[in-house]
């Protein structure tokens, strides 16, 4: 017996296109029909995928914090309690001179004591001491904005010989450090987010599992009268697409909250720091990047799952 | 239109279900496959629909040889067969229209055909008017005329049913037979696998027995060169 063959392709296509318009529509129906896995289901995904999503936002606002810091690289070098100021400024002169140095500016001991009065606030504590205890500083700027690590060793190894000089080091060494630690986290948070995709795979697999058993019967009589298996499929595919789409849209909100709560604090501690940082949010790309994320997940998971399922139920 | 020629048939287990079995029912014939449960009736109608493959022998449907239709062609072959179920099997989440029109939409008709079809198919059984309600609020009888017109709305050209009337009084039962009768009349090929030896019997057609996986000449069976010539 053959099918009656409808060969004219625009008829084909037109009935192609019916049936997953007929789907979409279905599947959408079927998420409401089972509304508390449904939404259960979504809100598995959205926590899953906001998880990283959050963990991303918090690299991206302290990169925005970071950024400009290893710009302003300067060593500072602390000049042994003897050296006058006419011998420091013979010793900036002899500084400029390198050729890795583009700044050198002398900061004389009582001048850094008046500073440390200002800024820390025990001025009356200072007030005590007979004399001052401070050392002058000589603050240095290399030339080059990043310097390979071995010029970076001669600059400092060339200040700290010099004999005026006490000890001489980095001021931003703590940044690089900083870095350091971004990275490897960076790298931890790629790696827990392959995790959690794998996770929402077999959480939305397990649901077009359960959405398959209990269309048993349906699929039963739809193969039984000549339902191909993307026929069959197809709505759990679609399903799928709407549990990974609501899912990312879950994560958004739930990021987007968190912000909206975190902001005020934050604007009132970066004040506090008389800085310009404010929260930045998911901007368009990344929200399209998370939907996508989410629509991959929920299509793929039920296409695993309808492919290791839908060919178990036998006819009978 | 259903030949078979010594055919076997062994389920995975190992259970040797139909034996030998010699058989043909010629285009727009109606046949009853009688039998006791565990006779084989089931077994043949599952070989017809490729439910089942058969393990030895021959089996041409309308022309066409069983062994040659691959597992991806399977849904194309059985859009040309009609099923009704002893328990009718209607999807309870959805109405009377949609049950009967779930043959023409895995076809991929268009809307407005379907519901040409599902109407005329429905006005046959006689249920048109039921056509918005949920089949759980329908009669047994009534259920099983839906399936029916679920069986034959896409026009097919054999209908293969499975002990039919098992959920119905006699009554019924000889109304669903007649059902069955009408379809026959505008061509279609009719084959009903039942155990109702006395119901049966009243619609005066051939009578096909099984027992115990073989067609014994003597139980009135026909032999299938006989019927063939």
């Amino acid at each position: 017996m053959r099918s009656k063959a409808r060969n004219n392709p625009g008829m084909l296509l037109r009935a192609w296109l019916l049936l997953h318009a007929q789907s979409f529509i279905y599947s959408l129906g079927q998420y409401y029909r089972n509304l508390l896995t449904s939404i259960l289901t979504t809100a598995v995904i959205g926590i899953s995928l906001a998880l990283p999503g959050g963990f991303y936002l918090l690299l991206e606002n302290a990169h925005q914090i970071t950024a400009g810091w290893d710009d302003s690289v300067q060593i500072t070098a602390f000049l042994k309690s003897d050296v006058d100021d006419a011998i420091a400024t013979e010793l900036v002169g002899r500084l400029l001179e390198y050729k890795n140095i583009e700044e050198a500016k002398l900061i004389n001991r009582d001048q850094v004591l008046a500073e440390y009065r200002e800024l820390s606030g025990f001025s009356e504590v200072i007030d005590i001491l007979d004399e001052n205890p401070l050392p002058s500083i000589i603050i240095i700027k290399p030339k080059l904005m990043t310097l390979p690590d071995g010029v970076d060793r001669l600059i400092i190894e060339f200040i700290s010989s010099q004999p005026e000089v006490e000890i001489a080091q980095y001021d931003q060494q703590w940044v690089k450090r900083l870095y350091g630690i971004i990275d490897i986290i960076q790298r931890c948070i790629i790696l827990f987010s392959v995790l959690i995709g794998f996770g929402v795979l077999l959480i939305v697999g397990n649901t077009i599992r359960m959405a398959i058993y209990n269309h048993r019967d349906e699929i039963e009589i739809t193969k039984l009268f000549g339902a191909t298996d993307y026929f069959i499929q197809r709505p759990f595919l679609y399903t799928g697409f709407w549990y990974g789409l609501s899912g990312g849209m879950a994560s958004w909100a739930l990021l987007t909250i968190t912000l909206q709560f975190l902001k005020q604090p934050v604007d009132r501690l970066a004040k506090l720091y008389a800085s310009e940082f404010s929260i930045s949010a998911l901007s368009g790309t990344e929200t399209i990047i998370m939907l996508l994320c989410g629509v991959f997940l929920g299509v793929f998971g039920s296409w695993i799952s309808v492919q290791r399922h839908l060919k178990t139920i036998e006819l009978n | 239109m259903i030949r078979f020629n010594n055919v076997h048939m062994q389920y995975r287990g190992g259970y040797l279900a139909l034996k030998n079995i010699n058989l043909h029912i010629e285009q727009g014939a109606m046949a009853f496959i009688a039998g006791r449960s565990g006779a084989g009736k089931s077994s043949m109608l599952r070989l017809i629909a490729l439910m089942e493959r058969h393990s030895r022998g021959q089996i041409i449907i309308n022309g066409q040889n069983l062994e040659r239709v691959r597992d991806s062609r399977i849904p194309y072959y059985r859009r040309n067969i009609g099923f009704v179920f002893q328990d009718h099997r209607l999807l309870r989440d959805r109405t009377v229209f949609d049950n009967v029109a779930l043959p023409l939409v895995i076809a991929g008709h268009r809307h407005t055909e379907i519901r040409k079809r599902v109407s005329a198919a429905l006005d046959k059984v006689g249920l048109l008017k039921k056509e918005s309600l949920n089949p759980i609020t329908l009669s047994a009888g009534e259920q099983q005329r839906v399936g029916i017109a679920r069986a034959v709305v896409h026009r097919p050209l054999l209908l293969l049913a499975d002990e039919p009337t098992g959920n119905l009084d006699p009554a019924l039962s000889l109304d669903t037979m007649k059902l069955f009768e009408q379809f026959n009349q505008v061509g279609v090929t009719v084959l009903i696998a039942s155990h109702d030896m006395e119901m049966i019997k009243k619609m005066h057609k051939r009578i096909i027995t099984l027992r115990e996986g073989r067609i014994p000449t003597h139980f009135g069976n026909t032999s299938a060169n006989e019927k063939s010539d």
